[in-house]
């Protein structure tokens, strides 16, 4: 009768850890549909300065403190990056990406992602740093294919100035 | 009673009582929820610093080295991965039910508020600690967690460059973050044992290891799982490719899938109003609270039987500050104590036979006192009459609480010192005594039934003593919502009492006729 109660014991102990352990992997999770990928536009990048640096005089330079002394003024303040995504012609994104930090001089950033069913897609993406009113200074057309659960990432070098697809 | 509180004491009951009568009061998991959560605590470290032996902390051979773990050495350390990630797992359960519960037993507001606010920073530690464990894996589920956890994160203002490009194929996969969430996954769970520590110092005899017998059904339970489902990895981290359709674990990773569907700023706004208000609950509304118990050094001769009973830690025992000759004197903490009136029923000092003008005790509750508790049921006992005249002692939070008539009602029935059963049967004021608390398992007070039945079955002091016949006494644990059981065992036994034959009636025990000292009671102590 012991032996059978343990019996008991055991068996709802055994079910109720079954349970937890078929819950810990089941039901399965898709973050995005079958047969679709994802084209993914990140980059961390600054845009020049608000405005021109100046060069300072020399009575200037001399009034400062011996250890803050340098040679020319710059405004600190960054401008936004302009950025433009289009996907097979339509518009997928297009935003003013403000810069970061408290005293807006640090770069601007971008993570958007964008789900496209699998495929070959026509992508271009457009960006302005500059104090130009319009136009673009950095700019590329790719056409791709896209495998289903494919992460295209988009980002951009400023070590060459010029966008990367991978 | 707030109606969400019913619902989920009526589930309870619903769930425990029929695991009371499988498992029997003491080895009812779910009466020994803390001391699972420790058990299985102690599992997940175990195993862990076993899985550590093999694990390679970079990130390039992390994958293999977890593969090697499950696949090569499944036969150990593939068994030690599963113990590792179910016990986790059981733990989250765990927390669940254990704070469900206590809420729907109202244990968390008035001075149990603090362990239910030391509650909150363990489920987030909890959590931190399950989350950069799958990260450590470094397969498709930890590529998963990774992106997602960091994209969260880059919600929040704080980081000037987003982390989760650290996770996307930019070309540059740093290990930095990888380092970093291996070192949590060690000093967060750290961290998280002092806190559950912190969680319990209030509790006097917290239930930290459960019964020998659940502890080796529940390693056996562990380990017939983890054969029939070993724990393993979805695949290596693939950053070219979105990590879809993979398992995710439910229990830790509930929130992840709602990033998608709410937003991030959503989930950060459903985290912070979850945690403030579980952190506010204890004062919505606040429990109100009747004056703390009080000690009348002029019957407490410092015996620490107060102490050793109190569920609250809320009695210390101090050097002596009259000139009585004892060491020691009890003091009660007003701020830890709920007035449940247990140490009433374990001071000697507490015997009803002793006719004083005021009947006094070395510990009372001020709103309600040894001398009013021995009124009232000298008051019931009149108005009861006939064959089998049964007087009911029970506790406000059981199932004969709402009786009226033959009931005598107290915060616990530990309330009750054993003499004044003996009282109320030599004095012939009733025929049998029920004494009814909460269910056996989940006392309000946590300790009053268990001093009750150690105090009839002469194991604890102070005892019931053997003249009292103990078939004129029957003990009913039902709770609240078991008013229907409660009064079944009481007719039932008020039965049984009306055919037994008439009390022989002893003598009555000699009554002192003077205000005994404590001295006196001392040397009495003895013989009792
Ligand atoms: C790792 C997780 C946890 C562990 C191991 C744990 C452990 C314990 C233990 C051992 C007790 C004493 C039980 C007894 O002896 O009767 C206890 C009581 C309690 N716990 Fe926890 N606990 C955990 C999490 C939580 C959480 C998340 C909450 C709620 C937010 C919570 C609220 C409480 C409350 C209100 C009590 C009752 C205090 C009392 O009766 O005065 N616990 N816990
Ligand atoms: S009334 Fe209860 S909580 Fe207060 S000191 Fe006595 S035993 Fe402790
Ligand atoms: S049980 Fe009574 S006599 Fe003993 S220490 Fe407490 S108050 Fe004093």
């Amino acid at each position: 009768m012991k032996a059978l109660r343990w019996i008991g014991q055991f068996v709802v102990i055994a079910a109720l850890f079954a349970g937890v352990a078929a819950l810990s992997d089941w039901p399965r999770y898709s973050q995005i549909p079958k047969d679709a990928g994802v084209v993914m536009l990140s980059f961390v990048h600054g845009a020049d300065r608000k405005g021109e640096c100046r060069r300072l005089t020399p009575e200037e330079i001399a009034k400062l403190p011996p250890n803050m002394r340098r040679v020319q003024d710059c405004p600190r303040g960054r401008r936004a990056v302009y950025v433009e995504l289009d996907v097979d012609g339509r518009s997928a994104y297009r935003a003013d990406l403000p810069p970061t930090g408290i005293a807006g001089d640090g770069p601007s950033r971008v993570y958007q992602r964008f789900v496209l069913p699998a495929g070959r897609h026509d992508v271009a993406v457009r960006m302005r740093d500059s104090a130009r009113a319009d136009g673009f200074d950095h700019e590329s057309r790719k056409s791709v294919e896209l495998m289903p659960d494919q992460m295209l990432v988009i980002d951009y070098r400023p070590e060459n100035g010029s966008f990367i697809f991978r | 009673m707030n109606p969400i509180r019913k619902v989920l004491r009526a589930g309870f009951e619903l769930i425990e009582r029929p695991f009371d009568r499988l498992f029997g009061p003491a080895l009812n998991p779910v009466a020994q929820l803390g001391a699972l959560g420790f058990f299985f605590f102690w599992i997940v470290a175990v195993s862990g610093i076993y899985l550590f032996i093999f694990f390679d902390t970079g990130i390039e051979r992390a994958y293999q080295s977890v593969e090697y773990i499950s696949r090569d050495q499944w036969f150990h350390a593939g068994v030690m991965r599963s113990f590792h990630r179910y016990a986790s797992d059981l733990m989250v359960v765990m927390v669940l039910v254990h704070l469900l519960r206590e809420f729907a037993y109202d244990h968390y507001r008035g001075v149990r508020w603090f362990s239910w606010f030391t509650g909150l920073p363990i489920i987030w530690l909890l959590y931190v600690s399950g989350i950069t464990g799958y990260w450590l894996v470094w397969d498709k589920l930890a590529q998963f967690v990774a992106l997602v956890s960091s994209e969260l994160l880059d919600w929040l203002p704080i980081f000037g460059e987003p982390i989760a490009r650290n996770f996307i194929a930019t070309g540059t996969l740093t290990s930095r973050f990888f380092s970093l969430m291996v070192f949590m996954h060690v000093a967060v769970p750290l961290f998280l044992l002092f806190i559950m520590w912190v969680h319990i110092l209030r509790i006097s005899r917290p239930k930290v290891n459960p019964p020998r017998m659940l502890a080796l059904m529940s390693l056996a339970a562990l380990l017939a799982v983890s054969i029939w489902k070993p724990a393993l990895s979805q695949g290596p981290a693939d950053l070219a490719r979105v990590p879809n359709g993979i398992g995710l674990d439910w229990f830790y990773l509930p929130l992840y899938p709602l990033t998608e569907l709410w937003g991030n700023g959503s989930v950060w706004a459903f985290l912070t109003a979850f945690s403030l208000m579980i952190a506010l609950m204890p004062w919505l509304p606040p429990l109100r609270r009747a004056r703390a118990a009080e000690v009348d050094l002029e019957h407490c001769n410092g015996c620490a039987r107060c102490a050793e009973d109190c569920p609250y830690e809320a009695i210390k025992m101090v050097r002596r500050t009259d000139d009585l000759p004892f060491p020691t004197e009890a003091e009660v903490n007003p701020s830890l104590c709920v007035s449940c009136g247990i140490c009433v029923g374990s001071c000697p000092s507490s015997t009803p036979f002793r006719r004083t003008e005021e009947l006094k005790t070395g510990i009372d509750l001020p709103e309600y006192s040894l001398r009013q508790l021995r009124e009232r049921v000298m008051d019931v006992a009149s108005g009861l009459s006939g064959p089998g005249r049964v007087l009911v002692l029970a506790c406000e939070h059981g199932g004969a609480a709402g009786r009226i008539g033959d009931t005598v009602v107290m915060p616990c029935v530990a309330m009750a010192p054993p003499s004044l059963i003996d009282f109320i049967l030599s004095r012939d004021l009733a025929d049998g005594v029920v004494v009814a608390g909460c269910a056996e398992s989940a006392c309000y007070n946590r300790l009053g039934v268990q001093w009750t039945e150690q105090r009839f079955a002469a194991e604890r002091d102070p005892y019931l003593r053997a003249r009292v016949p103990r078939e004129r006494i029957a003990t009913v644990w039902a709770s609240a919502l078991a008013a229907s059981k409660a009064e079944a065992e009481i007719v039932e036994f008020a039965a049984r009492v009306a055919a037994m034959p008439p009390k022989r009636l002893r003598s009555p025990l000699p009554v002192s006729s003077t205000v005994p000292t404590p001295k006196a009671l001392q040397t009495e102590r003895g013989t009792t």
